[in-house]
């Protein structure tokens, strides 16, 4: 194939009329096989540029061989390269050549690397819906055929993705053939492939006539669900959604369930963890009936399955399959055979157990009416609030707000407080982060007066924490509060606490002061800012530490836009100018920054009408500029991201997390 | 015992060593050993983080002798030195081990570990290079702009071979303790590394997580007792494993009962025999090599003096029992003080599971035909060998007198220890290495 296209024989471009125009596409070309990744990448994604200077001939006859034989590049590339030829019809002719596109997907369809080989799929996809009915015979489902028997894996598992989208336009014929090939891949020898077919068995069902789901489908579900390799038995677990759903209640009675119920007791946790991850699902599919007769009882079982990953698994779905249970009588079942299991997991051995359920349980309350929540779920709550691990009771508080509609939360307060002291104490710091921000929630949820009496407090303490991270969460806290309870409130309870602090004997703790003023200045408005906040930030301009200096910079440019001119040029300008005289560098940087800024405020409050157009804070932005500064800046500032960063546990994609 | 005749047909050495056995750098010595599924690729890995793939030549029907030769196919760097700047230690290059990936495209990929990082490397062959530039002519120069008035599209033209080894994954930072295995589950979606207290199963697609499954470093490190010496996934069951420890014992564990596998499913221990109790007791019955057969049915484990063959079935004591170099019992104590009591010697299953191969010193190599139960005791050495004549077997004397070929225990070269061989998955084809050689036997033909 390539050596027929090897005859450059071609015409010149079909739109090239000039050097001019040829020049930046044949850049492009070369590029295409440029040593630096990023200049082919960039050439790859404007093939259509390339495509459309080459006319549909020279990109069928040329572009196309070349590109069907470069697929040793970068994963990079030829992800974009799958990408682009799946939107390429038009440049080949239109729908009447789409096949010729087919060879370059075909040989990225074989790659070892599976989201290469996964786009390739997708614009295959794309392109068969652009073939005739007869091309699609022609030339399309002989690929799909060559793909399946393939002699390396990767090849027949891409097949496995194509299949759906050939049948429906087939003749019956081939049909039957498709039909055998997908037969066969479901039995293949290498488990990548069993598992590629049982991933897209639901979809083919979709597209198959009801009789085959019935006489072929279904055995080959119950083949893969009986598999010897657990992780293909899994998979079968997700076909059974889309199975389910074609089917008629009596079909699905005798041909699903029993795999189903097989599943839901597999010897493999991992499956029993697909049940449980897929109940909602499930259940949607089997419909009321079967839900009540087998998946409740299998509920039960997941919950208290020996695995904890499996009753994690389950617990996160209590809520969701308790809401899509049938209204008529939903109460009495919840009551009598799902919340006794429930009462079991708030003990549970394994915290992520407890703390999945504690992340969905207050849900229940809606569903549960007011009585029942008293009585049954607050013991509940309040032992959760207990627990000794940290996520259980973050998990309550942070959905305080669904118990909150029904029962009222002074049912609570009282374990709560308690709850929130210890939390807010804790001794890893990531801990009282999440307290942090749910502190406006609860002072929503709570009312100023409990707030006031009980919370303030610890609102306050946070703003001395030796963590950087607990100090700017802090600083963030109380701006929330104070568009929550307004400025009367800020002014008597807040602003007094935190000015306080400019005359602490750590340089920290007076650099605080300027991070909650430039957090709340705008929330406070001007009358506060300019009484009461500017002359403390103006008198810390003659601080001894350069770092509280430029800060002072930085929270004179922030707050300029609030205030008047009358302060701007009295008080702020004659500081700053100070301050831009200063020994240390970076405190005259930040200096000289500020008095751009607040000279540019100056000259549009003079003449608004002239500059009305423009931003009103054009430099805020300037704000964010990262410089390197003071150490204790940036020991502050960076180290505890990074630490964040190293102890974020994500959840595994293709397993459970493991403590 | 005609299984066991073989000539030598070649010597392979490592690359950028002089053909001379008595000057080779530390780096040069081989580390691990390994055929792919086929057996048309050999890998071996050395002390310097290097890795040479070896391929089978095609058989041609005018040289019949020749029949298979192993060349040189590639060589890459894996590992480099490196530094672990938080815990002030040095991290050696070497090879612990090399795996190879059941074949999934034209490309060959295989697994290598050194202490800490496993990385997966692709090898693959190029024999096309693109041709023609629209904005430089056939030699490289510049052409002016203004002359182009087509556009050219490259071509690609055949080229001589060219073998490319790219690293597609790094998998880090998960073990704390060294790496002394890994193995490829028969799932061929994910793989376990096995360090002296861990157990970590990762996904061949996600490289910054993975999946502790056995952890047996105990709350308080004085209450250590045993580590984690070797570990291997069934060859087709993928759901179960096994790992031997320093105590001479071998779990068996099952992923199906549940996420973490620190409760084992069989326990493999043989009863000490209370007569031979020494001081080197538990010394020399640290198992140092385990490997399932590949029928998926026995198990083998290999300590410092003998091989066991075990079946899966019979928990309490090994099927099979050989002796690979019972003369150096009375020699325990100045092997101790050597340092070599600590070997880590390997063993391998030929083929069909009917024989067992393993090393010993003064490289010497021992195999076990089982349904024989006659064995052999081969030598791997330039001197003893000419080209395609046939090893002697060799032995080993013990008492006073000493026949003629054989060798006393006393002049037994504890330098020249053969700690890593491979067999062909289905030909009776061996690989040994011996420090920085590698020799590769075969049956003779006819």
């Amino acid at each position: 194939m390539a050596g027929a296209a090897g005859s450059v024989s071609g015409p010149g471009a079909a739109g090239g009329d000039g050097d001019d125009s040829l020049y930046p596409i044949a850049v492009l070309i070369d590029e295409l096989r440029n040593e630096d990744v990023q200049l082919r990448l960039n050439s790859i994604k404007k093939l259509s540029t390339i495509a459309l200077a080459l006319g549909v001939e020279r990109t069928r006859t040329e572009l196309l061989p070349f590109l069907t034989d470069t697929i040793y590049d970068e994963d990079e590339v030829l992800l974009a390269l799958a990408e682009q030829l799946g939107n390429f019809t038009g440049f080949v002719g239109g729908p009447d050549f789409a096949h010729c596109l087919l060879p370059p997907l075909e040989s990225l369809a074989t790659v070892e690397e599976t989201v290469v080989r996964d786009k390739a799929v997708e614009s295959l996809r794309h392109i068969s819906q652009e073939h005739t009915p007869v091309a699609l015979e022609a030339h399309f489902v002989p690929l799909v055929k060559r793909l399946a028997s393939g002699d390396w894996f990767t090849s027949r598992t891409s097949a496995c993705g194509l299949f759906s989208v050939c049948y429906p336009r087939a003749s019956n014929a081939i049909k039957a053939e498709i039909r055998q090939h997908f037969r066969s891949l479901c039995s293949d020898d290498t488990p990548m492939v069993r598992r590629a077919a049982a991933s897209k068995l639901g979809e083919f069902a979709k597209v198959l006539e009801l009789e085959s789901v019935k006489s072929e489908i279904v055995p080959l579900f119950t083949n893969l669900a009986s598999d010897e390799q657990d992780s293909v038995r899994l998979l079968a677990v997700e076909a059974c959604v889309s199975i389910a759903q074609i089917l008629t209640q009596d079909d699905l009675e005798t041909l699903v369930m029993p795999t189903l119920r097989q599943a839901a007791e597999d010897k493999s946790w991992r499956v029993r963890y697909m049940v449980a991850d897929k109940f909602s699902e499930l259940q949607k599919a089997v419909g009321p009936k079967i839900t009540l007769s087998d998946l409740i009882p299998a509920f039960q079982n997941l919950l208290k399955d020996c695995e904890a990953e499996v009753r994690a698994a389950a617990a996160h779905k209590v809520k969701e399959l308790c809401e899509n249970l049938p209204i008529e009588g939903r109460e009495t079942i919840i009551m009598n055979q799902i919340l006794p299991y429930i009462k079991e997991l708030v003990s549970d051995t394994n915290q992520h157990v407890k703390s999945a359920l504690a992340s969905v349980i207050m849900g229940l309350s809606t569903i549960l009416g007011k009585e029942n929540t008293v009585e049954h779920l607050l013991p509940l709550f309040l032992a959760q609030l207990k627990d000794e691990c940290p996520e259980v009771r973050l998990n309550i508080i942070s959905n305080l707000d669904c118990v909150n509609e029904v029962i009222g939360i002074c049912q609570l307060s009282q374990s709560l407080l308690p709850a929130i002291v210890e939390l807010a104490e804790d001794a890893k710091w990531r801990v009282r982060l999440a307290i942090i921000e749910y502190m406006p929630l609860l002072a929503g949820q709570l009312g100023v007066e409990f707030f006031d009496e009980k919370l303030n407090s610890l609102c306050m303490a946070w703003l001395v924490d030796h963590v950087y991270a607990i100090r700017e969460a802090a600083t963030n806290n109380l701006m929330k509060l104070v568009q929550k309870f307004g400025t009367e409130w800020a002014q008597n309870t807040i602003v007094p606490k935190v000015l306080v602090m400019a005359n602490d004997p750590n340089y920290l703790h007076r650099m605080t002061t300027l991070f909650c003023i430039n957090a709340l200045s705008e929330a406070c408005g001007q009358e506060i800012t300019t009484k009461q906040m500017l002359p403390i930030v103006l008198k810390m301009a003659g601080d001894q530490v350069a770092n509280v200096r430029f800060n002072v910079a930085k929270s004179l440019q922030k707050i300029g836009p609030i205030l008047d001119t009358d302060a701007l040029q009295g008080e702020v300008k004659p500081v700053l100018q100070k301050l831009g005289q200063d020994d240390d560098m970076d405190v005259k940087y930040f200096a000289q920054e500020a008095i751009s800024v607040v000279a540019q405020r100056l000259r549009k409050l003079d003449f608004p009408d002239k500059d009305s157009e423009e931003p009103s804070t054009p430099g805020a932005d300037k704000s964010c500029f990262l410089r390197p500064t003071g150490p204790g800046e940036c020991a502050g500032k960076f180290l505890p991201r990074m630490i964040s960063r190293q102890k974020e546990t994500e959840r595994l994609g293709w397993l459970p997390r493991r403590q | 015992m005609k299984c066991f005749s073989r000539y030598l047909p070649y010597i392979f050495r490592p690359p950028n060593t002089i053909l001379s056995s008595s000057c080779h750098t530390e780096a040069d010595i081989i580390s691990t050993v390994e055929f792919n599924h086929t057996g048309e690729l050999l890998a071996t890995g050395d002390k310097g983080g290097r890795v040479v793939i070896f391929q089978r030549e095609q058989e041609s029907k005018n040289q019949v002798h020749r029949r298979g030769e192993y060349n040189v196919y590639s060589t890459f760097q894996s590992h480099e030195p490196e530094f672990d700047y938080l815990k002030s230690l040095e991290i050696e290059e070497k090879i612990n081990k090399i795996r190879w990936l059941p074949q999934q495209n034209a490309a060959y990929f295989l697994l290598s570990t050194n202490d800490k990082t496993v990385k997966l490397w692709k090898v693959s062959e190029r024999d096309k290079r693109p041709e023609g530039y629209n904005l430089k002519d056939e030699e490289g120069r510049l052409r002016d702009p203004s002359t182009i008035t087509t556009l050219r599209v490259p071509v690609l033209r055949p080229m001589d071979l060219m073998v490319e080894a790219t690293p597609r994954r790094v998998f880090a930072n998960a073990h704390t303790y060294h790496i002394n295995s890994i193995s490829v589950n028969s799932d061929y979606e994910t793989y376990m590394s096995a360090d002296d207290l861990r157990i970590n199963l990762w996904n061949f697609e996600i490289t910054n997580q993975s999946f502790n499954i056995v952890d047996i470093k105990p709350a308080n490190m004085e209450e250590l007792t045993e580590v984690i010496t070797a570990a291997e996934f069934h060859p087709h069951h993928c759901n179960t494993f096994v790992y031997s420890s320093s105590k001479g014992t071998i779990r068996l564990c099952d992923m199906r009962t549940s996420a973490l596998c620190d409760r084992h499913t069989k326990f493999f221990e043989e009863p000490e025999d209370p007569s031979n109790r020494s001081f080197f007791s538990e010394i020399i019955s640290s198992i140092s090599d385990v490997k399932f057969s590949h029928s998926g049915r026995y198990i083998m484990t290999r300590d410092y003096l003998t091989v066991k063959v075990w079946d899966l079935n019979m928990e309490n004591r090994p099927i099979e029992t050989y002796q690979v170099h019972d003369y150096l019992r009375s020699k325990l104590c100045s092997l101790y003080e050597n340092d070599c009591i600590f070997d880590k010697f390997e063993c391998v299953w030929n083929g069909s599971d009917s024989v067992i191969m393993t090393g010993s010193y003064n490289n010497f190599f021992r195999m076990f035909d089982r349904n024989t139960k006659r064995d052999v005791t081969l030598e791997a050495s330039r001197e003893n060998s000419k080209p395609r004549a046939i090893l002697k077997p060799r032995k080993v004397c013990v008492g006073g007198k000493r026949r003629k070929d054989e060798i006393s225990v006393d002049s037994l070269d504890f330098s020249k220890k053969i700690l890593h061989t491979a067999w062909h998955p289905s030909e009776n084809i061996i690989a040994v290495a011996a420090t920085n050689n590698l020799y590769i036997f075969q049956d003779k033909v006819n």
